[in-house]
């Protein structure tokens, strides 16, 4: 308990990043569901057993924090302001700009369970068990559905008809 | 063992994310050399994990916004929680505070703290927990800059500051930040050690006014704080020290800001 908001800190940037990615393109809202799951972990630290992965129980209470914020504002208009990551990125990746915004774009109207599995895996590096433990799914569904949504994105991102170009570069 | 011929679906996943048994990764290397198509197929897939942290591994390095090294002034709607958020995160109750004060260089127990000494202590202690564990962005400016810094600082809080020179407790001022604090805004000054420990001074204007300065000690966690609250500024040392060292700095900081 008692180092335990120390360890909380430590994550935030963690934090942010997976909010940036999670967020449906809203950068505002990314940074209030990181405020919002921050103060509940706070307020909820002592339901923390220890010995658990805290880095879990983190994205747990955001995913819990970020249902009812969707809930909330379902009814609002629906904008769309792609954050800035993209220009922010390093200037050494051999991607350019527009196919991360397409990238981008596609990444956001995954479903959400969708959504969630995938920036897990890439982002996080976490273990398909603990990704099915997280989400309350099979890992079979962990792996079948991620093998579903990059296929998707392969497509979106038109990976699949132009891979043999870029290959050659 | 499987027939490497028969690679599943899954299994392909599991080599692009690194979460094969070492046998099977091997077992398909060396299957994608006679076999384009999953090749292609698997380059693709490694191709989008990269995209995907290239998209968003900039947010690592970002500075933290400075909502949370506030305390109160997040949001209205938030104040409540924000500032429950500020007083765990300092590791600081305000009931639980119990100051030591020390007055001109005498210990006694102050028991008192009022909302004043908590817009300095929780701010300070968060904006100390938050940027001095920063390995990239500790500080906004560096002292290579001192006078500019100073000169920066200054202008921004509307009085003259001065960064303390620590050098004969072996501390070098590395830098400053300004940050936002209830209404007006907030110095932070960072000094480290040969060893890699830091220190914060965090400076602001209160609405108080105080014209006899007492030290107050607070402690919790691995953190110590002392602070003093001088006429209309009030002063936070922040460290993970013990109370004397903390203590015999304070009073340089203090004979140095004061002289």
């Amino acid at each position: 308990m008692t180092y335990i908001n120390q360890d909380i800190v430590a994550h935030i940037p963690r934090l942010r990043r997976y909010a940036q990615a999670l967020v449906k393109g809203h950068s505002v809202m990314a940074e209030d569901l990181v405020q919002d799951s921050l103060e509940r972990a706070l307020a909820r630290s002592h339901q923390f057993r220890e010995g658990t992965d805290l880095r879990a129980w983190l994205f747990t209470i955001m995913h819990n924090v970020y249902a009812n914020q969707v809930r909330r504002i379902s009814n609002g208009p629906d904008f769309v302001e792609l954050p800035n990551t993209i220009d922010k990125m390093a200037a050494n990746t051999s991607t350019s700009k527009l196919e991360l915004r397409d990238l981008q774009q596609a990444i956001s109207e995954l479903p959400l369970e969708q959504r969630k599995i995938l920036l897990l895996v890439t982002l996080e590096g976490l273990p398909y068990k603990q990704v099915a433990d997280m989400l309350g799914i099979p890992v079979g569904t962990v792996m079948s559905k991620l093998s579903r949504t990059r296929q998707h994105l392969r497509k979106q991102t038109h990976r699949d008809n132009a891979s043999h170009l870029r290959r050659i570069k | 063992m499987k027939n490497p011929f028969e690679i599943t679906d899954s299994e392909i996943q599991a080599y692009v994310d690194n979460q094969l048994d070492p046998d099977r990764y091997h077992e398909i290397e060396v299957y994608i050399k006679t076999h384009p198509e999953t090749a292609a197929l698997i380059e693709d897939y490694q191709f989008l994990n990269s995209s995907i942290q290239a998209l968003y591994d900039s947010v690592l390095d970002e500075k933290l916004p400075e909502q949370y090294a506030r305390t109160r002034s997040y949001r209205k709607s938030k104040q409540r929680n924000f500032f429950k958020i500020a007083a765990s995160l300092a590791w600081l109750m305000i009931g639980g505070i119990v100051g030591w004060s020390i007055h001109p260089a005498q210990l006694m127990l102050a028991q008192s703290i009022d909302g004043q000494e908590v817009d300095l202590v929780q701010p300070a202690s968060f904006a100390h927990t938050v940027y001095s564990t920063e390995t990239s962005h500790p500080v906004e400016v560096s002292a290579k800059e001192e006078k500019h810094l100073v000169g920066w600082l200054s202008k921004r809080l509307h009085t003259d500051i001065k960064a303390p020179d620590l050098t004969k407790y072996n501390f070098e001022l590395i830098g400053g930040r300004l940050l936002p604090s209830t209404n007006r805004m907030a110095a932070q000054f960072m000094y480290q050690k040969q060893n890699g420990v830091r220190i914060t001074l965090y400076i602001r204007r209160g609405e108080w006014n105080n014209n006899k300065t007492t030290f107050h000690y607070s402690n919790q966690g691995s953190i110590s704080v002392l602070y003093w609250i001088n006429g209309e500024m009030g002063y936070a040392l922040v460290g993970q020290l013990d109370k004397t060292e903390l203590y015999s700095l304070s009073e340089e900081v203090f004979r140095q800001i004061n002289s």
